[in-house]
């Protein structure tokens, strides 16, 4: 007979308890800074804020929207080309023993390790003080492109290591070349995991403050062109704050910030998803 | 007539010598199967014919693959007309992640075929050859991942032929598959020598004598003998092809 063992299980049950408890206490953690964000600032949310213009009186957040959706933009156009290119280099054309390749990682490696103020501090020396630009949105793209190039490397190979080598010899084997195959088969096949790398790209470069105030400087305007200073959302967030004069607002630009951040997640889901069928 | 003639072909993969001074002559229009155990070099042989091994880093061949009357691995050879010429169904089906028809039709418009009719038309033929049209005649652009592993093979099969290749290379195409996939498979197999010739590695003796016209036995990267079917498995002529198709070894 199977019996069922009736004795009290201290070990499971004591394991169960810490996974539930881990469990519960993370989400109760991540709701309540996202209800608090949303209590704090959708009672200071006002159709003043999303003037055109800020001034000392109406500190409207929209020159910094704009500003976010700019320097996003920027920013991606730069690493996102040069990242997935060097990440299909490194999986589809180098030699595995090349040691230019294993230089390649040990760099990105170490550079996604690296504090986003010090990528502040050489977009400053080199983009200010070398080339002699202003504080500008450019300059600020610019550092970000170079803070985001090792994620999108990072992500983008690994998408492209798990397209299975059979897809690969089947392109070849009906007579493909490499770069038909890499374009119609693998990167299609790859375009959800390199999708969100470049997902994780966008929330980084949405919520860097240290490394553009240093480039691209705290003004509080829509730019006339790129090589004048602009401030995003969370840097307007941080001087807002830092003033003390106008908190209220600053949980408004949060919440603003929030409901950017989940949009690109859900837009880029949606994306990917479309990708996938076609 | 000979189709495929291998002379003096030796292949290393680095330090490993995997292939030692095979001659072997394939005739056309007929089924040659490869066998013999596991490492023995059966599939390393049936990947030179197409040069698949190309892609593999440490490499190394001499020798001479003559299919037509040309040596395929002299330096003036395109590869990608010569993967056309000879196609390659794989051991694990392996369909690209996109609709039926868009698996088919990527080796034709890789070959610059552009016009959606015409493109249509290979499409059919080709699933109508490998008997599967039926099957998928209504769900053309549904994903080939969603077909079973058989019809996933039968479709591989078909989108090999949609380049018109006159030689099919077959690195054991049924092992993945269940009795009757296997079954279907073999069938087509045999109707599809009419027109091509075809090359297949397999694992298992009954299905190397059920379906081949000629079998090459290998063993140690060696062919240690090769002839007709009917012949090979009845009267061997060496005691170490007899002692594995009595299932002695292997």
């Amino acid at each position: 007979m199977i019996k069922k063992n009736s004795h009290f299980d201290l070990l499971s049950f004591s394991l169960r308890l810490l996974t539930r408890s881990a469990i519960i206490i993370t989400t109760m953690i991540l709701l309540f800074i996202i209800g608090y964000i949303f209590i704090n600032g959708i009672s200071h949310m006002k159709p003043s804020l999303f003037a055109f213009e800020y001034n000392s009186i109406n500190v409207s957040l929209f020159p910094a929207m704009i500003n976010t959706i700019t320097m996003t933009a920027l920013a991606l156009l730069v690493a996102a080309p040069f990242g997935i290119s060097t990440a299909i280099y490194l999986v589809e054309y180098a030699n595995k023993q090349n040691k230019l390749v294993d230089i390649i990682r040990l760099t990105t490696e170490t550079l996604s390790g690296i504090p986003s103020i010090v990528y502040g501090l050489f977009g400053y020396l080199f983009f200010l003080t070398f080339i002699g630009w202003k504080y500008s949105i450019l300059a600020g793209a610019l550092t970000l492109a170079i803070m985001i190039l090792p994620l999108i490397i990072r992500t983008t190979e690994e998408a492209l290591i798990a397209i299975p080598i059979e897809y690969r010899q089947g392109s070849y084997g009906l007579g493909a070349g490499r770069l038909r195959t890499i374009f119609k088969i693998v990167l299609p096949s790859a375009i959800s995991g390199i999708l969100s790398g470049i997902i994780l790209s966008i929330g980084r470069i949405v919520g860097e403050t240290a490394a553009l105030i240093f480039t691209a400087g705290t003004v509080a305007q829509i730019p006339s062109n790129l090589l004048s200073s602009g401030r995003t959302l969370a840097v307007h967030m941080y001087a807002l704050y830092n003033e003390g004069l106008y908190v209220n607002e600053s949980y408004a630009t949060a919440v603003i910030l929030l409901i950017v951040v989940i949009a690109i997640n859900a837009l880029s889901t949606f994306i990917a998803k479309r990708f996938k069928k076609g | 007539m000979n189709d495929i003639k291998i002379e003096n072909l030796n292949l290393y993969y680095g330090n490993n010598h995997a292939l030692k001074d095979v001659n072997l002559s394939i005739p056309k229009n007929e089924i040659t199967a490869f066998i013999g155990p596991s490492g023995c070099g059966k599939s390393t042989l049936l990947r030179t014919l197409n040069r698949m091994n190309d892609l593999i880093e440490d490499c190394k061949i001499s020798g001479s693959v003559i299919i037509n009357d040309e040596d395929i691995y002299t330096s003036s050879v395109d590869i990608n007309l010569l993967r056309k010429k000879v196609g390659m169904v794989f051991q694990k089906p392996n369909p690209f992640p996109m609709s039926i028809f868009d698996n088919v039709a990527f080796g034709p418009k890789t070959h610059g075929i552009k016009n959606k009719k015409q493109l249509f038309e290979i499409v059919e033929r080709s699933l109508r050859q490998a008997a599967i049209w039926d099957e998928v005649k209504e769900n053309l652009n549904k994903s080939a991942l969603s077909l079973s592993g058989g019809q996933q093979q039968r479709l591989c099969i078909a989108r090999a032929l949609a380049v018109d290749p006159e030689i099919l290379l077959m690195d054991e195409p049924t092992s993945a598959l269940d009795p009757i996939s296997t079954n279907k498979i073999e069938e087509l197999i045999t109707q599809l020598k009419e027109k091509y010739t075809i090359i297949i590695v397999t694992h298992n003796m009954q299905q190397a004598v059920r379906i081949s016209d000629n079998t090459a036995f290998f063993l140690l990267g060696e062919i240690i003998e090769y002839g007709k079917t009917e012949k090979i498995f009845a009267v061997p002529n060496d005691k170490r092809t007899e002692d594995y198709i009595t299932g002695r070894f292997g």
